[in-house]
């Protein structure tokens, strides 16, 4: 067993997952291309809300490719570091939203 | 900041640097060559398209030290080209019906001939660009130097390889930004960047870091906005240039440990119609001692004009460079990235 779970080269290797089942990873990879072409939102502009989301979700992966594709794509560390927070605040604010959820509780237990 | 040459770093080599990006490791080595490239899109050997830009490397001295220089120019650096050369120079542009002349260093303001070759050059009626670092014109020695060429309908290209602070002082120096910005404001003052003057002024995009440029067109609108809106700056044109893996940047890549990656990106990002439009096919480029080659960066590391073409100035033949076949290594995949680069930009 590998030392640690995520190893860079493995990015590279993504496509490999069609050696398991071809058709349904020839399907992701079309859709996934066609999500990230230019349409209603820019390539440039699907680039940094997939910045975002790699912080969301925490994919090094993710992080790793689109930090690239972000200055390749010519955002600033401004631009891209506002972005995390955006992701930050969306899931800071998913917990805090929660309590309400937690004060509704306690409105009904206590007197 | 002194140059590698300065400091007797292996680098300052031409040859070490070609085994570094033929040779480094395993991986690299196993990069399909430039050649083989050509090949299979029936673009070996590469072949002019007629040359049309005369680039004369007026010398390696510069102000500045920049991190990602692939001329290793700095105060340090003595070669200048001499008046002579720059006679001969003349002598060719005269007779061969070029209409681009390019100078570029160093800082070209810095050759002592600078001004008499301008002048020799417009009486000619050549279009005449000056690659200037901007930083340059802020010293007393310079700074009437933007009225001369506006005079003489110079259009000048100049470094600022991004919008804010942080990326241009970081690849050029601190300080750099708010002297090219003082500098710029004061282009625009006297005419430049503004359409209905004539006088051209166009910036220069270069990676700080180890990535590809950005699109050429949406970065051009970036900079026009911010520039515009930070500073009331105009200008006409944005060149995006991708970092080929020479010199000083080729440094950066390996004390970083960027070296595979970005060959392989360059590797992988080999555009067919890039290569059909690559400089090399319509620029010569002449050393500061005369000595010709494909373009700045063969030059920068000694690959001169090969294959029976003259290879020195004193020599020119128009009809003979027009037929030579064009030198490539490794480092040609810098110009055939993605988008294609140039020293005018994008190249699809």
């Amino acid at each position: 067993m590998e030392k640690t779970y995520y190893n860079p080269d493995d990015l590279k290797k993504f496509g490999n997952v069609g050696d398991y089942q071809k058709e349904l990873a020839d399907k992701f990879f079309d859709y996934y291309g066609a999500v990230f072409a230019d349409s209603s939102l820019s390539a440039k502009e699907k680039s940094i809300i997939a910045l975002a989301v790699a912080h969301a979700v925490q994919c090094p992966y993710c992080i790793d490719a689109y930090t690239q594709d972000s200055l390749e794509k010519g955002f600033s560390e401004e631009q891209m570091m506002e972005a995390v927070h955006v992701a930050t605040a969306i899931r800071g604010g998913a917990s805090l939203v929660h309590g309400v959820q937690m004060m509704n509780k306690v409105d009904k237990l206590t007197m | 900041m002194k140059s590698l040459i300065a400091q007797s770093h292996s680098l300052a080599d031409p040859e070490v640097q070609l085994d570094v990006i033929n040779n480094h490791s395993e991986k690299v080595k196993n990069f399909d060559k430039f050649q083989k490239k050509l090949n299979e899109i029936g673009l070996f050997p590469l072949l002019p398209t007629g040359i049309e830009i005369f680039q004369i490397n007026v010398g390696y001295m510069c102000n500045m030290t920049c991190k990602h220089c692939h001329v290793d120019a700095g105060p340090d650096r003595k070669e200048i080209m001499t008046r002579e050369t720059l006679e001969y120079c003349l002598e060719a542009i005269r007779t061969s019906g070029i209409e681009t002349v390019d100078l570029t260093g160093g800082a070209p303001e810095m050759n002592p001939h600078f001004r008499w070759f301008v002048d020799e050059a417009s009486k000619l009626n050549k279009q005449i660009i000056v690659r200037s670092n901007l930083t340059i014109l802020d010293t007393k020695k310079f700074e009437d130097l933007p009225r001369f060429m506006a005079e003489r309908g110079v259009e000048i290209t100049c470094s600022l390889p991004f919008y804010n602070k942080r990326r241009t002082d970081a690849q050029r120096g601190e300080g750099t930004y708010e002297k090219s910005v003082k500098i710029l404001k004061m282009l625009n003052e006297i005419g430049y960047g503004k359409e209905q003057e004539g006088l051209r002024l166009n910036l220069v995009y270069n990676p700080v870091g180890a990535f590809l440029p950005a699109d050429q067109k949406s970065l051009k609108q970036d900079y026009k906005e911010r520039l515009w809106k930070d500073h009331g700056i105009i200008f006409n044109d944005l060149f995006t240039i991708t970092n080929l893996p020479i010199s000083r940047y080729l440094n950066f890549l390996l004390t970083s440990g960027n070296l595979e990656e970005y060959m392989e990106k360059l590797v992988t990002s080999f555009n067919p119609s890039a290569a059909m439009g690559v400089m090399c096919r319509n620029t010569i480029s002449i050393g500061w001692d005369g000595t010709l080659y494909d373009c700045d960066f063969n030059q920068m590391l000694k690959l001169r004009t090969n294959h029976g073409a003259p290879d020195h100035i004193k020599n020119w033949d128009l009809k003979k460079l027009n037929s030579r076949e064009i030198v490539v290594n490794q480092h040609c995949y810098g110009c055939t990235a993605g988008a294609g680069s140039s020293c005018g930009g994008s190249v699809t």
